[in-house]
């Protein structure tokens, strides 16, 4: 690691969270907005990438931890006092609940067979939560109120368009610090280990289902975290959420923005997000159409996504 | 809650029919898997393709039976086009990467019969309408007819994939695809071959299961979904072992809907699925290895 590819790298960090800073005030309403849900979204799929790019562990499954999140958060915010810190921890613990479960799975089942489960596993909480009206509110979804932004015993203030897009920009910076923390430590190298040779990895003598279990709860930590965001942002959720098709297009974040780089996943998000917008002008809901075809020929003719050639320097 | 025994039987024999609708779609993934190593996202889109092609075919002639085969050899092209283009790049890469792409031409398969036929549900009429009684109901015909049409063409298949000449060429690229190469068989080839198989026998179902429920465009989410655990619960590739287990997990869930609603009942095959990995990740009715 020399000294000035570490100073590259902070400053293009600073540049770019300075932009995503200044840039609400500055564009339309609806651009706004636009660049705080990517944000999340970016947060979701940062969080696949700690097991699809460093593990080497595809989940089709991340909509459950997201819908949980959204679940767990919606649930605080109906039931108890509107505080935001509470709201967020009970979307923490909603997905933690189902990561223990699929982390289980992991330490059994690997490449498709770990695909399937975790795309079933999501099927499950999708048709529990289509289904059990009374408490989730079916097909509907809830609507609750969003909380203030509080600072405990300091202050405490309704969100504007602003503070929002700044504490979800706070939130989402905080854990791409914390998750390239991770993803660089002994332990990172270990998941990285794993996802080149796990047999080897275990006959250095490391526990690979111990660290497996670790990577599946710290990846379903924070995409819980994004659905609790993603529900404060919109005053909403809904099964839609849950439903395995949102865990295929975390898969699509991950791949077109290159994997194993944190950063790529949150421009693949970026990338999607903007084509779908383009497409949806003229295409209307048929998007997916060109978006579909796109991402076929990505994964055919450029593997390693958009950002795949910087991934030395970013893991740096 | 006490069931009454007649509605038991009835929702066997269901389930025993729907079983073999699932077998036809889940020995093409089977089969799909099983040679190339493809998990196949689009078998569903396949399916969903085959009935509402299935639709065109009848529209214009108005034969159920020409409808079915036009259906299956228009959705085979298809699914050659597809290897072709989108699979044989990938060949020699992880299944993994064959996931993806699949998944991508799902959404383009999907998104394109909502395009091309609209959000509206189309129907097939059933070709013959006789019934006969099964304790106080009518018990239509063609739901016998299309179990034993299902068996058959599995059954053909076998036979093709047993005793038939490019039945040899597709096991023996199974078991070695260099040597096969070797040999002279022309390995890419067997597998489109073997896509366009499997993708028409996506399409029959699709026709032949139209009758009986409505065909929209997002009808093929729950059948790949089923079929996955089908083949999972089966043995990965193995066919014999997908058929055992359509039937299994359908007369589970028609069972299941006697208590709880349909959408629930969904669970239980969830729930096979978790358990057979649990205890026995190579698949339910895998002989085991000696």
């Amino acid at each position: 690691m020399s000294g000035s590819r570490n100073l590259t790298f902070w400053t293009g960090f600073a540049v770019v969270v300075a932009a995503l800073a200044v840039a609400p005030p500055l564009l339309p309403p609806f651009w706004e907005r636009f660049v705080t849900e990517i944000l999340i979204w970016g947060l979701l799929a940062m969080s696949s990438d700690i097991l699809i790019g460093y593990t080497g562990m595809v989940s089709f499954g991340h909509s459950a931890f997201l819908g949980l999140g959204m679940y767990g958060t919606a649930a605080a915010l109906l039931l108890l006092p509107p505080n935001l810190w509470l709201a967020m921890s009970f979307g923490l613990v909603g997905a933690a609940a189902v990561a223990i479960f699929v982390a289980y799975f992991a330490t059994r089942l690997r490449d498709i067979y770990f695909a399937i489960t975790t795309l079933v596993f999501s099927q499950i909480f999708y048709v529990i939560i289509f289904t059990w009206t009374e408490v989730t509110g079916g097909e509907n979804g809830l609507t609750f109120r969003q909380p203030p932004l509080s600072i405990p015993f300091l202050f405490e203030t309704r969100f504007s368009r602003e503070t929002l897009h700044w504490f979800v920009l706070a939130v989402v910076v905080l854990s791409y610090l914390v998750l390239r923390r991770v993803t660089q430590s002994p332990f990172g190298k270990v998941l990285q280990a794993i996802r080149e040779n796990e047999p080897r990895t275990r006959a250095i003598g490391y526990h690979v289902e111990r660290y497996k279990m670790v990577a599946v709860m710290l990846s379903g930590l924070f995409a819980g975290l994004a659905g609790s965001l993603y529900a404060i942002q919109n005053k909403f959720v809904a099964p839609d959420f849950v439903f395995f098709l949102i865990s295929g297009e975390v898969v699509i974040f991950n791949v077109m923005g290159g994997m194993g780089t944190l950063v790529g996943p949150v421009a693949g998000a970026a990338f999607f997000w903007l084509m779908r917008e383009a497409f949806s002008r003229f295409l209307t809901e048929y998007y997916l159409i060109p978006v579909g075809l796109i991402f076929t020929a990505m994964v055919i003719f450029l593997p390693q996504g958009l950002l795949g050639f910087l991934r030395r320097r970013l893991n740096e | 809650m006490v069931i009454p025994w007649e509605l038991l039987v009835i929702q066997l024999l269901n389930g025993v029919i729907i079983g073999m609708i699932l077998a036809l779609v889940a020995s093409g993934l089977t089969l799909i898997f099983g040679i190339m190593d493809v998990v196949n996202f689009a078998h569903g889109e396949l399916y969903m393709l085959g009935a509402y092609m299935g639709t065109t075919v009848m529209l214009t002639t108005g034969n159920f039976w020409l409808a079915l085969g036009g259906s299956a050899l228009t959705i085979a092209a298809l699914g050659a086009v597809v290897q072709v283009t989108a699979l044989r790049p990938l060949l020699g890469r992880d299944p993994l990467t064959t996931i993806l792409a699949t998944f991508g031409i799902s959404l383009v398969l999907q998104n394109y019969a909502l395009w091309q036929y609209g959000p509206v549900a189309r129907k097939i009429d059933e070709p013959f309408t006789g019934q006969f009684a099964l304790f106080h109901l009518q018990f239509p015909w063609y739901r016998v007819v299309i179990a034993l049409l299902s068996a058959a063409i599995i059954l053909a298949l076998w036979l093709f994939m047993k005793y038939g000449k490019y039945g040899i060429w597709i096991r023996a690229t199974t078991q070695d695809r260099v040597m096969a190469a070797a040999m002279g068989i022309p390995v890419p080839l067997v597998y489109t071959m073997v896509f366009a198989i499997g993708s028409a026998m996506a399409a029959a179902s699709g026709v032949l299961y139209a009758p009986l429920v409505g065909i929209n465009h997002a009808m093929g989410l729950d059948v790949i979904l089923r079929a996955f655990i089908v083949v999972v619960v089966g043995g990965m590739g193995n066919l014999a072992g997908s058929v055992l287990a359509a039937i299994f997990i359908s007369l589970l869930e028609a069972l299941a809907s006697l208590w709880v609603s349909p959408a629930q009942a969904v669970i239980v095959s969830f729930i096979v699925l978790i358990l057979t990995l649990l205890i026995r990740p190579t698949g339910l009715f895998v002989p085991t290895p000696k």
